[in-house]
């Protein structure tokens, strides 16, 4: 019991990272109209950013701090440079021009950092564990990853709901040419909204790092299933990416956790703990498919979406 | 003996919009009847569902004695109803012979033929040429459906729709966006074309309207608020007040 | 067929596949041999992509799933002690044929971005069978001790052999494919990429074409997949990996999407790319960079990745785009 309790709060925590990258994901596909492959690499980028600067000013809240700062700037360079004259192309032009920018990024950690993968060190006191019931331990870190993304969930929740900005940002998710006739500068409006997403994703990749490492590629299974997270959830729908992102990581993690025991009971102890983790990797890509067969435009279809 | 096309109590809501509101009407074989109302009165949404596109919510579709209600749109298409689009629709990349040809194809059985070249069979060719000169564009066969101007994308709209061979027309605002003499050229092509089909009209321009009708069914707001032959619609009060802003038009049919 | 530069790129291409073992045994060199192999076994692959992507205007990412079936056929049939060719082919087809038949079922009812998501999702389930065949290697694959066996008839370990089995294999695909898309059944699946509405609307139930399209184009898939475990003598998940998918779709593209020699040219240029960008670049960049003790060549994929991006947004046509702009601009 108090097992699948960690392994609840292990669910929640991925799920709200889940949902750091794909809440950009989601704002840019559903204001840009724009499929980004490439938001898995600012999550890696991310990750390096804040590998690097935690260790180069020795503090690890300063150098998240400044790693968020660089990712915001990176992703605001991406879309200036590349992303800006994809807008108004087919899907197919953005699965394509983003895979190449996989490419590039993945290589350019490669060049920067070299192959080898890079830890994130936790200081002391983020670095322990803490009793949240009687007899219970949880880790301190986990903990406060559920808090932060809870409070950057909040945030976000308040800017898009009760902003002016976050009032053209719902505008521009519904009604492309209604922003334009307001006379808003969409160009200034997509760039900053771009740059927040993959501060997001970069956020994102800096906490999964100290919990596994800084790597190549890491966001790239992740992204697919911050894809699969934004479709059931409606593309476009940060509120839908929420729900779906919290039910994703839950699925995963006690998913994991549990079939393996039921496999168990049909095959031998060792081909259940290999074919466990692949089983349960599946399911979240099973729940997207039923979902798609049932509704074929997701849970939540945002109206002015095609 | 029944009408061709029984519709009966067909409704339609998209949320708080009556899109169709009990809809009652017949069209036996042989008529032209017109569907006029202001826009927004639902005449396309109507269109589209005596053809399949959209399931009403609630009421049924007879076409030659079969419900056809809850059919496919291309079930609709082989017994031999054809629509035609408000806003064009057709093979942009195709040529404009490829267009109609395809069209012929789906009428001359299953297309589950993998070998010979579906572009050298005659059976599909000749009578994809003959519907291209009925249409008036006999020369044009070859151009990429893309390069056609507005008034030959929509000859070539009427031409798709009639290449399957149908029984009845399904007809929306085929005059839509022409100049006065393609206009005039597609009226011709109208009254021609009545002889042959039994044809549902949906037609903003009311000379055209009242020229070529049998039988007219005025729709506001989803509604049907009158329908009968021309000149009772002319004289009917009711109509006139929903086209108050239109009032000229209605005049202008009246006097003219 | 008039002779200009499409189709002369296109007969030159042909004709030095067809000299590549000649060429090999020449300098007495097989590493192009192996090379060429890969290029022609998945020209097969994008091919097929093609079939549906680019005449069917339905964008699967997930088609190197069926690469992974059609080799995790052969392999498992191998490690089980079946290594008859005639079994195995078959199989493998049959297989591949089956998956498309479910996955295109049930994906065909979404359209557009929703298309090519499910398509990823079903890849990502099917790799993720593969990662858990603990029999069959699981995450490290699984290794052909045997290539398959044809009698007499053919030896699959001889290289040039097995080469020109896999050419012969694409020039029937490329010829059944040509076929395809120029029959009834071809017209009614490009009328379905160009407007399916309109489709449906004068008559086509386009759901079955499409359907069946998706199914033979996975169906040549699966034959690409049993050459390329032949060919690797091995199977992992890794072929499954989405980004090999991806590389699918930019081999479609970057060669011309809807022509025949289009997935062909793009695949050898994508590969052809692989092989000679690293060796330009450690000629002209590398050079420069000797004092900093980087060789820029080791990370050639920088450049690759831009060029992509390049493609994109200026050569939408691709190559086979490109040289068509080309032969128009001829005088004749
Ligand atoms: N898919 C839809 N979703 C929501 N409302 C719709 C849809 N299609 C049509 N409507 C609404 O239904 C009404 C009738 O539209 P329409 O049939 O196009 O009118 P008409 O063809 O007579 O101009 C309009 O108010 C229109 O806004
Ligand atoms: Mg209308």
């Amino acid at each position: 019991m108090l097992l699948f309790l960690e392994q609840c709060l292990n669910g929640l925590q991925f799920g709200l990272l889940l949902f750091l990258l794909a809440a950009g994901l989601t704002l840019v596909f559903g204001i840009m109209d724009l499929v980004n492959l490439a938001h898995g690499s600012l999550y890696m980028m991310g990750a390096y950013f804040g590998a690097t600067f935690t260790a180069l000013t020795g503090s690890y809240l300063g150098g998240i701090a400044i790693a968020l700062v660089a990712t915001l700037l990176l992703g605001m360079a991406v879309e200036v440079i590349a992303m800006r004259r994809l807008y108004g192309r087919d899907h197919l032009d953005h699965v394509l021009g983003t895979f190449g920018l996989i490419l590039f990024f993945n290589e350019l950690v490669r060049l920067i950092w070299g192959p080898a993968g890079m830890n994130l060190t936790l200081p002391g006191w983020l670095n322990t564990s803490i009793e949240i019931l009687p007899g219970v331990n949880y880790s301190m870190y986990r903990l406060a990853i559920i808090v932060v993304a809870l409070g950057v969930a909040l945030g976000l929740y308040l800017v898009v709901m009760r902003t002016r900005i976050g009032m053209l940002i719902r505008a521009g998710a519904s009604n492309r040419e209604m922003t334009g006739a307001l006379g808003i500068n969409i160009k200034l409006l997509y760039t900053f909204v771009f740059g927040v997403g993959a501060a997001l994703a970069g956020l994102a990749g800096m906490m999964q790092a100290a919990i596994l490492t800084a790597q190549i590629g890491m966001g790239e299974n992740i992204l697919i299933l911050a894809f699969v997270v934004i479709i059931i959830g409606g593309i476009g729908s940060i509120r839908g990416a929420f729900i779906a992102s919290i039910f994703a990581g839950l699925i995963d993690t006690v998913g994991r956790a549990v079939i393996p025991d039921v496999l168990k009971l049909v095959l031998s102890p060792s081909a259940a703990s290999t074919a466990g983790p692949a089983l349960s990797s599946m399911l979240i890509y099973l729940l997207m498919a039923i979902v798609l067969v049932v509704r074929p435009a997701g849970l939540f279809p945002a109206p002015g979406n095609r | 003996m029944s009408a061709l096309l029984q519709v009966e109590n067909l409704a339609k809501r998209f949320g708080g919009i009556v899109a169709t509101d009990d809809v009652v009407f017949n069209i036996p074989e042989g008529e032209l009847h017109a569907v006029i109302g202001p826009n927004g009165a639902g005449k396309t949404t109507l269109i589209s569902q005596l053809f399949g596109q959209l399931m009403p919510d609630s009421g049924r579709v007879t076409f030659a004695g079969t419900d056809i209600t809850r059919l496919p749109m291309h079930q609709r298409s082989a017994l031999g109803l054809a629509r035609s689009f408000q806003i064009t629709s057709l093979f942009l990349d195709l040529s404009v012979l490829d267009n109609v040809a395809l069209a012929v194809q789906a009428h001359a059985g299953h297309s589950f033929h993998f070998w010979r070249d579906a572009r050298k069979q005659s059976e599909l060719r000749d009578p994809a040429r003959a519907v291209l000169d009925r249409a008036g564009l006999a020369h044009l066969g070859n151009r990429s459906a893309a390069a056609l101007s507005h008034g030959e994308r929509r000859q070539l709209e009427l031409a798709m729709a009639l290449a399957g061979s149908p029984r009845m027309l399904l007809l929306d605002e085929p005059m839509a966006g022409l100049g006065p003499e393609e206009s005039a050229r597609m009226v011709d092509m109208l009254r021609e074309l009545k002889r042959k089909y039994t044809i549902l009209l949906v037609e903003h321009d009311m000379e055209a309207v009242f020229a070529l009708a049998d039988r007219i069914t005025v729709l506001v707001y989803g509604r049907v608020i009158a329908s009968g032959p021309p000149d009772e619609i002319r004289g009917n009060a009711q109509v006139r007040e929903a086209y108050l802003g239109e009032e000229d038009h209605v005049e202008g049919a009246v006097n003219g | 067929m008039a002779l200009n530069l499409r189709t002369l790129v296109a007969a030159l291409l042909v004709l030095a596949l067809l000299l590549v073992p000649v060429y090999a045994a020449f300098i007495g060199n097989n590493f192009i041999l192996s090379v060429c192999t890969r290029m022609v076994i998945l020209a097969i692959a994008a091919t097929s992509l093609n079939l549906i992507m680019g005449y069917g205007g339905m964008v699967s990412f997930g088609h190197a799933a069926y690469l992974g079936i059609g080799g995790y056929v052969v392999g498992i049939l191998a490690f089980e002690g079946i290594y008859s060719g005639f079994i195995q082919w078959p199989l493998a087809l049959v297989v591949s044929a089956v998956f498309a038949l479910v996955i295109g079922a049930l994906s065909l009812r979404t359209k557009g971005v929703y298309f090519i998501m499910i398509t990823l999702a079903f890849a990502q389930m099917i790799y993720y069978v593969g990662v858990s065949l603990s029999r069959y290697g699981a995450d490290d694959g699984l290794t052909i001790q045997r290539r398959s066996q044809f009698g007499d008839l053919i030896n699959m370990s001889h290289k040039a052999t097995f080469y020109y089995v896999c050419l012969a294999c694409l020039f029937i695909t490329l010829f059944v494919v040509w076929r395809l898309v120029n029959s009834r059944f071809g017209m009614a699946i490009q009328g379905a990429r160009s407007n399916d509405t309109r489709m449906r609307a004068i008559g086509f139930p386009t759901y079955r074409y499409k359907l069946t399209c998706f199914v033979i184009a996975g169906t040549i898939c699966g034959l690409a997949g049993a050459l390329l475990a032949n060919h690797t003598d091995f199977i992992s998940p890794a072929v499954m990996h989405w980004t090999r998918s991806g590389d699918l779709i930019v081999m479609v593209v970057l060669g011309g999407m809807a022509t025949l020699f289009g997935p062909l040219i793009g695949t050898v240029a994508f590969l052809a790319l692989e092989e000679a960008l690293p060796f330009v670049m450690s000629k002209t960049i590398d050079p420069y960079f000797i004092p900093s003790g980087i060789r820029p060549s080791e990370y050639w994929q920088i450049i690759l990745g831009p060029l992509l991006l390049l493609v994109v947004l200026f050569a939408r046509g691709g190559i086979d785009g490109f040289l068509a702009r080309i032969s128009d601009k001829e005088p004749s």
